[in-house]
């Protein structure tokens, strides 16, 4: 697989080194609701792990297990190769930051940092000082003594997380720790928040439910559905090579057709769509001829053709219906004969009215894409 | 040109003009709002104050109603003011007063940090526990209020008695041999005032900590505070609002607490309350007793002025 980084940088790929939180078979029942349901997931030291899945699914929860405030129904959890088992939240190795901050009210900015140092019996001097240290990270140096209703959103955001980093845990929590901010906001604190990660070395797991924000932050995500982990990988991995319709579907956008294996060869197969559409992947897959699967293309790797192409396998017919100009890219919405709607996008290297060639409304396309931008689902 | 400018110069000052009118007539909207919890004050407060502050400052005399008049109108047509401290100076310097006032400071004081220490864990249970049992917890709490206040007294009396409960479980259980002197004691006081005031106690105490964010707990703990840290430091300081509505609510009232130490401690327990009750009744000094009432006032004005900037304090913080 073409993977983007070292190979120091992906642990998860050497079986020597041993996972830093290891869950094993954990489900977390409510009553007679299963929250968690029999979860394996291994997460390795200084990695930036993120939790992905909608509403409900199970992340909090998931979360509040390691932080020790939830216990597993059953199971194990394992941090730093000890079993967790019976171990209250405060002699975790751990530090959570809260999806509501959780800021102590009666306390200034500084208690509330300092808050957890002085429960470990730091002394003082060094309390004032790795204080003093972590709130010009996060810059709030002058807003020191200040209580938490006297500052913005965005600023509480930052003593939450200065709160949970100044104990350098070998573990932080992060419950969708930019939930509260806007999108300028939330992406420069995304950026700070890798930096703050590569500088202290610590493992971050972080529950969201931005894709956005989950594939720019992470080194591995896994994709949640109701208790279940359905995928995990790194954030190419996850876009480029789903496993099934509903990660494909959950991140990112995804032309999805169903179909039938017509020819299954050792290096590659080919699909008849259900609108008879051929559709070839240049890879061999575990797929019977005549099962039914699924076909899934991302929009920005199709082509459109103004001009006639020769006929072949992975060419869509249709005529253009929409356009949405976005700056720097287009969204194009072609209409199939089918009266199917596939959606494409285009980088805008010229200005597009200007461009004689330019895609227009009504104009009669054909979509191509490369064998290898295909991917064969079969569930 | 100039003209045009003078012109512009008049209609600004009219505009300003209504404006000002606009204010004036928010100004006295204003007022009215606020005249109305003056009004109450006057009205109910400060007119009977004056009234007990006027006869405090008479003789006592043989007349309906049995005390002399402030003011008279001479003959010669001056009016003559009579005012007579002589009551104060007597409640200064007769002992009796003094350790009477002394002493309800003190049961009221230890009687509010009973019911504190009491109260407390008992807010914090019903806080904590599931919504529907918490329902039926409160309704508890308010249910004496249903029936009399004095029959509650007189049903205590029943129990701390010679033949009363309390003697029987205690000499069944084998603590006692004989039965013991309960009630006309300053402990029969204490039962009263802490059963009686604990209600009182509690409902400030659950209002404040039921507001608490329980997260605030989750992430004491997740710093690393023990349980007992964490209330200390999280649930202890955030609470004290309720820590001194309640105290305030048990504190005042029991000061001047009549009826208990009167059923309940008989003779024997000398409370202001019942001192200002004999100077009414049995002495028919009104002059006296209502020097008493008002040195009383006096000395709850304090601990009320403390809640008041702890509130000021509060509202400000918020
Ligand atoms: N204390 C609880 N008692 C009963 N059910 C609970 C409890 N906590 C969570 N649940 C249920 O467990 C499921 C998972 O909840 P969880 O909070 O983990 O979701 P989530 O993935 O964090 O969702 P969101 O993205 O909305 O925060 C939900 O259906 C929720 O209703
Ligand atoms: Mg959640």
């Amino acid at each position: 697989m073409p993977l983007d980084t070292k190979i120091e940088d992906r642990p998860w790929l050497d079986s020597s080194i041993e996972p830093f939180i290891k869950i094993q078979n954990v489900t977390k029942k409510f009553g007679a609701f299963t929250a968690v349901d029999r979860i394996d997931l291994n997460v390795y030291q200084g990695e930036l792990f993120s939790l992905l899945g909608g509403s409900g699914c199970g992340k909090t929860t998931l979360l509040r297990m390691l932080a020790g405030f939830e216990e597993v129904t059953s199971g194990h959890i394992f941090i730093d190769g000890q079993d967790m088992a019976g171990i209250p939240p405060y002699e975790r190795p751990v530090n959570m930051m809260f999806q509501s901050y959780a800021l102590f009210p009666h306390m200034t900015v500084e208690k509330n940092v300092a808050y957890g140092l002085k429960r470990d019996g730091v002394p003082k001097l060094e309390i004032a000082s790795r204080v003093t240290e972590i709130l010009d990270m996060v810059e709030l140096g002058q807003f020191a003594s200040r209580k938490p209703h006297q500052l913005s959103g965005g600023q509480r955001q930052r003593v939450a997380l200065a709160r949970a980093l100044v104990k350098k845990p070998k573990l932080l929590l992060l419950d969708e720790p930019l939930g509260a901010l806007d999108k300028r906001l939330r992406e420069q604190t995304q950026f700070e928040l890798m930096d703050l990660q590569e500088q202290l070395g610590i493992t971050f797991m972080v529950v969201t439910h931005d894709q956005e924000e989950a594939m720019t932050l992470s080194t591995r995500i896994a994709v949640m559905d109701q208790g279940d982990i359905i995928q995990i990988g790194t954030p190419t991995e996850i876009y480029e090579y789903p496993e099934s319709r509903f990660t494909a579907g959950f991140i990112g956008n995804v032309n999805m057709f169903e179909g039938r294996v017509t020819n299954n060869s050792a290096d590659h197969v080919t699909v008849q769509g259900t609108d008879g559409t051929e559709f070839y992947i240049d890879h061999g897959q575990n797929v019977k001829e005549g099962q039914k699967v699924w076909v899934a293309v991302r929009p920005e790797k199709l082509v459109i053709n103004k001009d006639a192409v020769a006929a072949g396998p992975n060419q869509l017919l249709g005529t253009v219906d929409d356009i949405g100009y976005m700056g720097n890219h287009s969204i194009y919405r072609v209409k199939l004969a089918s009266g199917r709607i596939v959606q494409t996008t285009a980088q805008n290297i010229v200005r597009p009215k200007d461009a004689e060639w330019a895609v227009d409304w009504d104009d009669k396309v054909t979509l191509t894409w490369e064998p290898s931008a295909t991917v064969l689902l079969t569930k | 040109m100039s003209d045009n400018a003078i012109s512009n110069e008049s209609s600004i000052q009219e505009r300003s003009t209504l404006s000002w009118l606009d204010d004036k007539l928010q100004q006295s909207w204003k007022f009215l709002l606020l005249l109305i919890p003056y009004a109450w004050l006057l009205i109910f407060f400060l007119a009977p104050f004056i009234l007990v502050l006027k006869v405090s400052m008479a003789e006592p005399a043989y007349a309906r109603p049995p005390y002399t008049p402030l003011w008279e109108w001479a003959e010669d047509g001056y009016l003559t003011i009579t005012l007579i401290f002589e009551n104060f100076s007597y409640l200064w310097e007769d002992e009796l007063y003094y350790e009477t006032y002394l002493n309800s400071v003190v049961i009221a004081f230890n009687s509010t940090i009973m019911c504190l220490l009491i109260g407390y864990p008992i807010a914090y249970g019903i806080v904590r526990s599931s919504t529907s049992v918490r329902n039926i917890l409160l309704l508890l709490i308010i249910l004496p209020f249903w029936t009399s206040f004095l029959l509650r007294v007189y049903a205590w009396m029943g129990i701390l008695g010679q033949g009363g409960e309390l003697n029987d479980i205690l000499i069944f259980l084998g603590i006692l041999d004989e039965p013991h002197q309960f009630l006309y004691t300053q402990f029969a006081v204490y039962v009263g005032i802490v059963y009686s005031y604990l209600p009182f106690m509690i409902l400030p105490l659950y209002a404040s900590l039921e507001k608490l964010d329980m997260t605030l707990n989750e992430a004491a703990a997740d710093l690393g505070a023990k349980p007992i840290t964490t209330f200390l430091t999280v649930t202890l300081p955030l609470s004290i609002p309720g820590i001194v509505a309640g105290s305030m609510l048990v504190f005042i009232p029991a000061t001047g607490e009549y009826v208990i130490p009167d059923l309940l401690g008989g003779g024997n327990v000398a409370m202001i309350g019942r001192q200002l009750f004999n100077e009414f009744g049995a002495n028919k000094d009104w002059p006296v007793a209502s020097a008493v009432a008002i040195a009383l006032l006096i000395l709850l004005v304090v601990p009320m002025m403390i809640y008041q900037h702890y509130q000021a304090k509060e509202t400000e913080a918020a």
